[in-house]
């Protein structure tokens, strides 16, 4: 994991500094430039990694709920003071570089509901302690979304992977996917036909389990909360904000507009496209270093790894990152305490979903939310919590043979 | 134990829906980067510019070496609006010499073709508004200074033969891929004809640029770029010397001179008058001064020496001369009388008092008119031929063969063909073969439908002194270091009239100038052949004219003068006219009395 780790970061250096480069800051080491902050972050982080590796690993258990509440403090905080950075207050200004609390808040929410979920007497299966569970995740996301940072709050969906592992129903990871499906059906297809299709298969189901009255109710039921959902998804859609909602448009191709909203995930698919198989070699990529992709060093970053690298490149780091989960995901597994591997989970799921909807959306197959690609985008917050969360586990891994 | 065992095994559907989202995402990149080309082509639209380097464009010289035409540079002010800072602008205007609304729309105007892109701000400026304004220029970031050249002229003459340059309209845009719109091309002249010549060929620079248009540096160091070919110079066949004097020489006069070097073909020297200064077609003033000179009530824009037609009057003679004696009608000897004219039935041809009867020489040189309506009456009604209509279309067919009545085919544009009526012509206008040798017979002593521009007159002189053929007349000598010529200027083109007949009519022009109608160009160093002839103008005075050559043997140069409106060709075409021969065969002029009054007289 550590390895994966350092070519992670390391990857993501050397390719903030492709993005970045020009003619007149050709030095990897330049600190005005992002990559040479970056470094400043890479060998902060590294010294974040080694204190982490030193303490003892069952502090994090122990102050879980107070890293939580001061989390959650600052969260609220920075509504306040914050400095506002495209169109999202949820930075506090220190100097020249801000800090973002909702990066840390998956750490935060992460070890409290690792504390949580593995105390003796708590069984996900039961109400209450859905009902904890379900408050301990909102209170931040409702924080963070008053920091207008949609992104971020969406990230704390993905621990449905941990809860699913610790025991929630499968029907509701079911469900939670059926909705997405169902989410992107009613904004592509006219509402009504969607519902038509519904009640078709609705009836067909009824017809078949006519005999048996409990499912029978169960699929009425159901029937009419999908349909509601429908109608209130339609509802929400045109009641989002008009950036976010041309965002899904573009995604789902009904806005074609390449010149604004369109622009980013065009000139990013044409960035990737352009790459071929091998690439066009280090510091050639023409897309990301004349800027034709925003945020190239940020939220865009694969797209400079796309181009240069080419679908070697892509592939790679694809690669390491569908390795890191999946070592993530084994060793949780064979942790001894329950608080290790439900802290696992909730890293991978965090992880998984950063990977998959940042990579989707310079692929053009998720709608543009700006949250930063693990360990390779450029930005200290992120990094600085990326980190902390995977040597924390890297810790408990290593002293799983002293607990219990 | 048994709830934990199941839940463990979760971790095999979480991984799977890991590994799930991992497939679809390559396969995504394998369509995006493997098997979609498109994004490369949309890459490279977006980053590669073309640049167009434009070579300089050929000089032009005279058949000596002298400089006609050479490229000054001029400077275009440039802006590129985001650069600009806030300045004095009402000093800035002063310093231009603008108003400020008109300040303000150009730079608005730049500003809506792009703000970071540089749009010309004011174009071509002189050296010294350059060095003027381009000292205090350091005030106002944001402008700069771009070279390019204009044509100039260090002698203001040959205006029509050089032509002038502008920019490509559309129908050259539409039909050519080579120009773009705002790239100059030749309108006219030597200019025109020569246009792919003097332009040389397009460099072209691809360079890559970021997201706002800025040029971020050559494209794979400059791999795919071609440097531009430089146009070649051009060596014309004016001799700038003799051009200059013609030109003076038609001061205050309405007509033209053309010279033609005839063992070549070579034009020595092309004059119309009025004319205009080429340096006034270029530049910032070139629409301004077009619009004036158009306008003007001289037409100074109208090339007479190749567009204006005229009755060549009594030099046509010759030609008659010739075909009678190629078709056997006219003998040396042949003698016919005149009775002060030529009188049949109610018709009348005047002629002048001189002993009768007279022979071919003597009525060549004395120009009788009777001879010569008897002479073409017995050419067309020749028993040879069966109808009025085959002798006349005979004889037609043979004055063509001198260049007459249809297009040289020179290197000069805008040449017109003259007329030399066809034989449908006259049926149209007197019915179907219902007209005769004497409903024709002013084309005897060359007035009537007949009409020949004062290239095609000097082509005459060209042939008689090279007894039987001309080599068609052109403009330019040389393309480069080479001798390039055109293989269709080296070919000799032979009349229908056998060469010895030639020597009898040469022997004749020299005798209208030893003894006849142009003693006045007698000289005693060389001898000069000539024939004078007077065109009728319905619209005034008659039109002095004279063609020539010299010296009889070997000749160098061959001459047409028409002076419009100046009434005997012997009274001005014939000092002209000889004026140019002796300036271009000894250099100097005899006799500053006669120039000085030719160049003084004013005629119109």
């Amino acid at each position: 994991m550590v390895t994966l780790y350092l070519i992670l970061v390391t990857i993501g250096w050397v390719n903030i500094y492709a993005a970045v480069y020009s003619e007149e800051h050709k030095s990897i080491l330049d600190f005005g430039q992002n990559s040479g902050k970056q470094l400043i972050w890479i060998l902060s982080s590294l010294l974040i990694a080694l204190t982490l590796l030193l303490i003892d690993p069952k502090i994090f258990n122990t102050f879980a709920y107070v890293i939580y509440g001061v989390n959650l403090v600052l969260l609220i905080l920075v509504i306040f003071v914050g400095r506002e950075i495209s169109g999202s207050k949820s930075w506090f200004g220190v100097g020249d570089v801000g800090i973002q609390p909702a990066e840390f808040a998956k750490l935060a929410t992460s070890l409290a509901l690792a504390r949580y979920l593995s105390a003796i007497d708590v069984k996900i299966q039961n109400s209450s302690t859905k009902v904890y569970t379900f408050i301990l995740i909102a209170l931040p996301v409702l924080a963070i979304l008053l920091e207008n940072d949609t992104g971020s709050a969406l990230v704390f969906t993905a621990l449905i992977f941990m809860l699913y592992r610790e025991g929630l129903s499968g029907n509701i990871l079911i469900l939670g996917l059926m909705m997405v499906v169902m989410f992107f059906a009613t904004l592509m297809i006219d509402k009504l036909i969607v519902l038509g299709i519904i009640t078709i298969v609705a009836l067909i189901i009824i017809w078949f389990v006519r005999k048996n009255r409990k499912i029978l109710w169960i699929s009425i039921g159901l029937f009419f909360l999908t349909a509601g959902f429908i109608y209130s998804v339609d509802y929400a859609f045109s009641h989002l904000e008009e950036h976010q909602k041309t965002r899904i448009d573009v995604l789902l191709g009904k806005q074609v507009d390449l010149k604004k909203a369109g622009y980013n995930v065009n000139q990013s698919k044409i960035a990737i496209g352009s790459g071929g198989f091998a690439g066009k070699g280090f510091l050639n990529g023409t897309q990301t270093k004349y800027n034709f992709v925003p945020e190239q060093s940020t939220d865009f970053i694969f797209c400079t790894i796309g181009e240069e690298w080419g679908f070697v490149g892509s592939l790679t780091l694809l690669g390491l990152f569908m390795g890191l989960l999946i070592r993530i995901v084994t060793v949780a597994e064979r942790q001894r305490s329950s608080f290790s591997r439900i802290y696992g989970y909730a890293l991978a799921s965090i992880l998984f979903f950063h990977i998959t909807v940042n990579i989707g959306m310079t692929i053009g197959l998720f709608p543009v939310i700006g949250i930063p690609l693990p360990f390779v985008s450029y930005g200290g917050s992120s990094l600085w919590a990326f980190t902390t969360m995977l040597f924390i586990f890297i810790k408990q891994d290593s002293s799983r043979l002293n607990l219990l | 134990m048994i709830l934990k065992q199941s839940l463990s095994g979760r971790r095999f559907v979480i991984i799977s829906i890991f590994l799930a989202i991992g497939i679809i995402y390559v396969t995504r990149l394998i369509y995006l980067q493997l098997i979609d080309d498109s994004f490369i082509i949309s890459a490279n639209r977006n980053v590669l510019r073309e640049l167009t380097v434009y070579p300089p464009r050929g000089l032009i010289y005279d058949r000596n070496g002298k400089l006609l035409t050479y490229n000054e540079a001029i400077y275009d002010l440039m802006v590129i609006p985001k650069q600009v800072r806030d300045f004095d602008t009402i000093e800035f205007c002063k310093m231009l010499n603008l108003p400020k609304e008109e300040f303000k729309s150009m730079f608005s105007k730049a500003y809506n073709y792009s703000p970071y892109k540089a749009s010309v701000f004011e174009k071509q400026y002189s050296k010294e508004e350059y060095s003027f304004i381009e000292e205090k220029l350091y005030k106002y970031p944001g402008f700069y200074f771009q070279s390019r050249t204009l044509r100039k002229y260090p002698y203001p003459m040959a205006a029509h033969t050089l032509g002038y340059i502008g920019e490509v309209d559309n129908s050259v845009l539409d039909s050519s891929h080579y120009y773009k719109p705002g790239d100059y091309i030749g309108i006219s002249g030597i200019e025109k004809s020569y246009e792919e010549v003097l332009r040389g060929k397009n460099g072209c620079t691809i360079m890559m640029v970021d997201n706002l248009n800025r040029v971020k540096g050559s494209f794979r160091d400059g791999l795919f770029d071609t440097m531009p070919i430089p146009g070649q110079n051009l060596y014309s066949s004016l001799d700038a010397d003799l051009q200059a004097y013609g030109e003076l020489l038609m001061k205050n006069k309405r007509g033209s001179i053309v010279a033609i070097e005839p063992s070549t073909g070579e034009i020595l020297s092309i004059v119309t008058s009025p004319s205009y200064d080429p340096n006034l077609l270029v530049g910032r003033v070139r629409t301004q001064n077009y619009v004036k000179l158009s306008e003007d009530a001289d037409k100074p824009l109208f090339n007479r020496a190749l567009m204006a037609k005229y009755p060549p009057g009594s030099t046509f003679k010759l030609v008659n001369a010739l075909v009678g004696l190629q078709e056997g009608v006219l003998k040396t000897a042949t003698a016919f009388s005149c009775e002060r004219g030529f009188h049949v039935g109610k018709l009348n041809v005047e002629c002048h008092p001189h002993p009768s009867p007279l022979d071919l020489m003597h009525a060549i040189a004395v120009s009788c008119n009777a001879y010569f309506c008897k002479a073409f009456r017995a050419m067309i009604d020749s028993r040879k031929f069966h109808s009025v209509r085959e002798g006349y279309e005979t004889w037609r067919k043979l004055v063509m063969s001198f260049g007459l009545g249809e297009h040289l085919n020179t290197d000069l544009t805008s040449e017109l063909r003259g007329n030399i009526p066809s034989a449908n012509f006259y049926d149209k206008y007197h019915g179907k073969n219902r007209w005769k040798s004497l409903s024709i017979i002013s084309l005897a002593i060359g007035q009537g439908e007949i009409g020949i521009t004062p290239l095609q007159l000097a082509n005459l002189a060209s042939v008689i002194a090279n007894r039987g053929y001309y080599l068609t007349p052109h403009i330019v000598k040389a393309i480069g270091n080479k001798k390039n010529l055109n293989p269709k200027f080296l070919d000799k083109k032979k009349t229908l009239v056998d060469a010895a007949y030639f020597n009898i009519v040469a022997d004749a022009m020299l005798m209208v100038v030893e003894a006849g109608t142009a003693s006045s160009a007698k000289s005693d160093e060389y001898k000069i052949c000539g024939k004078t002839g007077t065109a009728q103008n319905p619209h005034g005075k008659n039109h002095s004219i004279f063609i020539a050559f010299a010296p009889k043997d070997n000749p160098k140069i061959a001459i047409s003068v028409v002076i419009e409106n100046a009434g005997f060709g012997a009274t001005w075409a014939v000092p002209i006219a000889s004026l140019m021969i002796e300036k271009y065969i000894s250099g100097k002029i005899t006799r500053p009395d006669v120039e000085e009054s030719m160049i003084n007289a004013k005629i119109y």
